[in-house]
């Protein structure tokens, strides 16, 4: 099953690979990762796709959570969360008749045109990983020339963040 | 780094001891107090502020300025200099296991420190407190291939709790502070500090103290009150319960605290290797060692059980076998600090994020107004006294060769049951469990999680050097002997009067064991019968060496040995093929012992 994890950690040199290391020792693959300062600049949050069973992913959790720089790790997949892509896809599309076709899709998906030629187009997609999908597959009956994509980020939604926390004492003292 | 410091470095400074020129810097600088000093003797001070007056290491171009600031503080830090970088890291190891302290290693860069990361694992895998300082090529060299260049950092990165690559020099009292710190607390590891060339020449302020760093873990390690009563109320409804006590309890110091609960409540309890002595061997209540070379009433209790009490413990795989038959109709009540641990490999019903003792303590507490009833666990008492009755363990006592089973007998004999045993890997590590009784905390040492051969030596030296005035006696067999036995010259520098008992049987014994019982007897590449005669070789390095080969020499010879006032290495002919039994075949289920 497929898991997006949010990692706060400091924002220093190594401690990143600390957490890939924690996948590569054990066989599991990152399908996506992206990295960025946080409102502090001493902290950064790597939100991390991954697939795994649920117990893979949990030790996932508790490994990372254990490092010393690693401040919390959040499993957001487990509760309501808004999850974003982005993608910059350059197409090649002629004048006239093709051009009009992907300004519908641009518009249907609420795309954005940021760079155009006689013969180009470069757009920017952004939004759930489906809709990237989507429109990437829409778009494939034209000539697509490359597509980069940006790995997820998500962040909790308001109202699930008080119950996230007191989830696992709940667990213990029911057992 | 962003640290904070809020300190009176006047006061702090004055607590250590000081140099006669760092005493003049002092002394002139009445208005900035903190001293100004290269990054080498920031470290030095920063050990010594830490509490450092041992390290190991072996020098190179690397760590020269370290190495020349060293040579000042040679009064407050006693240097030993080994013969291999490996060696280092052991008796590091060795002195930590032996007194629960910080170990500290200095190495050099590239191969000194490709070699210190066998050791960096073991102390890893078993959770000992290290901080392990490695030499880096100046900064400006850095990536560019110098001469003795490796990524130490990265290299090291699966196996250290933490590690830093220090760029500047005034970052370095707050990293070997915050080093020390995590080291020891919460669940301990090895720390590794990367220093380059250039840092230690770096001239900048020390300040004093052992504060100065974030920190960014809080450790919670006082279990909720609705889990101790839960616990508790599990423990008590349960008719076949066992203790599953490994070396957590013996890190956390929850020796006495595990005592009076087993007591208290007159339940069966079955240590891991790691957690050998943290519940006395002889004890009415202990079943022995359980797992691949367990006791048969240990393995059978678990087996059974209808709740197992893990502290401390990890469901390692040589004591759990076959994972899902593991305990099987047993409930699990998992105490330990690393909430990792927790679920695993097997998820527990009750699952306790604490420190041993802490976690302990408050079960205790919470059962002081219980009245229990002695008698409760009686018939599953009489099954488990009648498989302890059905396959003890025991040796042969054959009439013209040693059993190895006996020497260990005869060891503990000869050392009244007081020596601190510090074991290599192998079939002699098994039998030293089995037939040594431990009876305190810290008298076992032993690589357990990575099983590192050549592990023994080097460690029973630092654990001497950590106890003056305690016998420390290192058993090893002649293959991991072979891999580390430089370091005798080490233990005859320093006047280490260090005891090696050698049990001598010709083969990678372990390994044979297996080619015999699992491969039809094919002995591929085993036979060690080709090995230097070990009593010349003792006497080469100015130790004394000895030889037992018939069992009527073989208490005489240890006796002389460990009476001797030095360096003796003991070379104890044994059977050739014996075999450690109980043996669950790996990934077996525990029950399903080979006896014999």
């Amino acid at each position: 099953m497929r898991h997006t994890i949010s990692i706060l950690l400091a924002n220093e040199a190594g401690e990143l690979s600390r957490i890939v290391g924690l996948f590569s020792a054990r066989g599991y693959n990152i399908e996506t990762l992206s990295v960025g300062k946080t409102q502090d600049p001493k902290w950064s949050k790597a939100t991390i796709v991954t697939d795994g069973d649920d117990a893979t992913v949990e030790q996932i959790v508790k490994q990372c959570s254990r490092l010393a720089r690693v401040k919390d790790v959040r499993l957001v997949t487990t509760q309501p969360h808004i999850e974003r892509e982005m993608a910059l896809i350059d197409v090649s599309v002629s004048a006239g008749a093709e051009r009009q076709e992907v300004m519908n899709l641009v518009k249907i998906f609420r795309a954005k045109v940021v760079d155009i030629s006689h013969d180009k187009m470069v757009l920017e997609a952004s939004g759930t990983r489906d809709k990237v999908d989507t429109f990437i597959e829409m778009l494939k009956p034209l000539a697509v020339n490359e597509v980069t994509r940006s790995g997820s980020v998500a962040i909790n939604r308001l109202s699930s963040l008080e119950s996230f926390r007191s989830d696992t004492k709940a667990e213990a003292v029911a057992a | 780094m962003a640290f904070q410091h809020f300190r009176d470095s006047m006061n702090q400074s004055a607590v250590i001891a000081e140099p006669a020129v760092a005493l003049n810097t002092l002394a002139q600088s009445s208005e900035t107090p903190a001293l100004s000093c290269r990054g080498a003797e920031i470290l030095i001070r920063g050990l010594i502020a830490n509490g450092v007056d041992t390290i190991f290491g072996l020098p190179g171009g690397a760590v020269l300025h370290i190495y020349d600031e060293l040579w000042r503080y040679r009064n407050d830090i006693t240097h030993y200099l080994v013969r291999h970088e490996q060696g280092a890291v052991h008796a590091a190891e060795g002195y930590a296991r032996a007194t629960g302290k910080v170990g500290v290693a200095l190495v050099t860069s590239g191969p000194g420190a490709t070699n210190a990361v066998t050791g960096i694992a073991t102390a890893y895998m078993d959770s000992i407190p290290l901080v392990v300082i490695t030499g880096q090529v100046p900064t400006g060299l850095i990536g560019t291939d110098a001469f003795q260049e490796v990524d130490t950092f990265g290299i090291t990165l699966p196996v250290v709790k933490h590690s830093y690559l220090v760029r500047k020099a005034e970052d370095l009292e707050d990293i070997i502070n915050e080093a020390f710190f995590i080291a020891s607390s919460g669940k301990p590891g090895p720390v590794v500090i990367d220093i380059p060339k250039d840092v230690t020449a770096q001239i900048t302020e020390y300040r004093g103290g052992t504060d100065g760093f974030a920190e960014y873990h809080e450790y919670h390690s006082e279990p909720d009150r609705p889990v101790v009563e839960a616990v508790v109320r599990k423990i008590l409804a349960a008719k076949q319960p066992v203790f599953y006590v490994g070396g957590g309890v013996v890190s956390s110091g929850a020796s006495d605290e595990l005592i009076s609960l087993v007591e208290k409540l007159n339940i069966p309890v079955t240590p891991t290797l790691m957690g050998l002595g943290g519940f006395p061997s002889a004890h009415t209540n202990s079943l022995g060692m359980l797992g691949m070379h367990g006791t048969y009433a240990s393995n059978l209790a678990v087996a059974e059980s209808d709740l197992l009490i893990a502290v401390g413990v990890r469901f390692d795989d040589r004591v759990t076998g076959k994972l899902n038959t593991f305990a099987p109709n047993a409930e699990v009540i998992h105490i330990d600090i690393d909430a990792s641990n927790m679920g695993k490999l097997r998820k527990p019903q009750i699952p306790v994020v604490s420190d041993a003792a802490t976690a302990l303590a408050a079960i205790n507490t919470s059962l002081e107004s219980e009245s229990l009833d002695t008698e409760r666990l009686a018939t599953w008492w009489q099954k488990i006294r009648e498989w302890q009755a059905a396959v003890p363990l025991g040796c042969s006592g054959s009439e013209d060769e040693i059993d190895p089973q006996c020497l260990i007998e005869t060891l503990h004999e000869v050392t009244e049951g007081d020596a601190v045993i510090v074991t290599d890997v192998g079939q002699h590590q098994m039998w030293a469990a089995q037939f040594y009784p431990f009876k305190r905390s810290r008298q076992c040492l032993t690589s357990g999680g990575l099983g590192t051969m050549g592990f023994g030596l080097p460690a029973a030296m630092g654990a001497r050097i950590a106890l003056p005035d305690q016998m420390v006696v290192a058993v090893v067999g002649d293959g991991g002997f072979q891999m580390t036995n430089q370091e005798i010259i080490t233990a005859i520098q320093y006047n280490v009067p260090l005891k090696v008992v050698i049990m001598n049987n010709g083969y990678l014994g372990m390994v044979r064991q297996w080619q015999e019982m699992f491969y039809d007897r094919t002995y591929s590449e085993v036979d060690l019968s080709v090995s230097p005669d070990f009593v010349k070789l003792a006497e080469a390095y100015g130790a004394k060496g000895l030889r037992a080969t018939k069992p009527s020499e073989l208490r005489s010879v240890l006796k002389e040995g460990l009476e001797y006032d030095g360096v003796a290495i003991m070379d104890i002919v044994v059977k050739k093929e014996e075999n450690v039994f109980p043996i669950v075949p790996a990934g077996g289920e525990s029950r399903n012992m080979i006896l014999k």
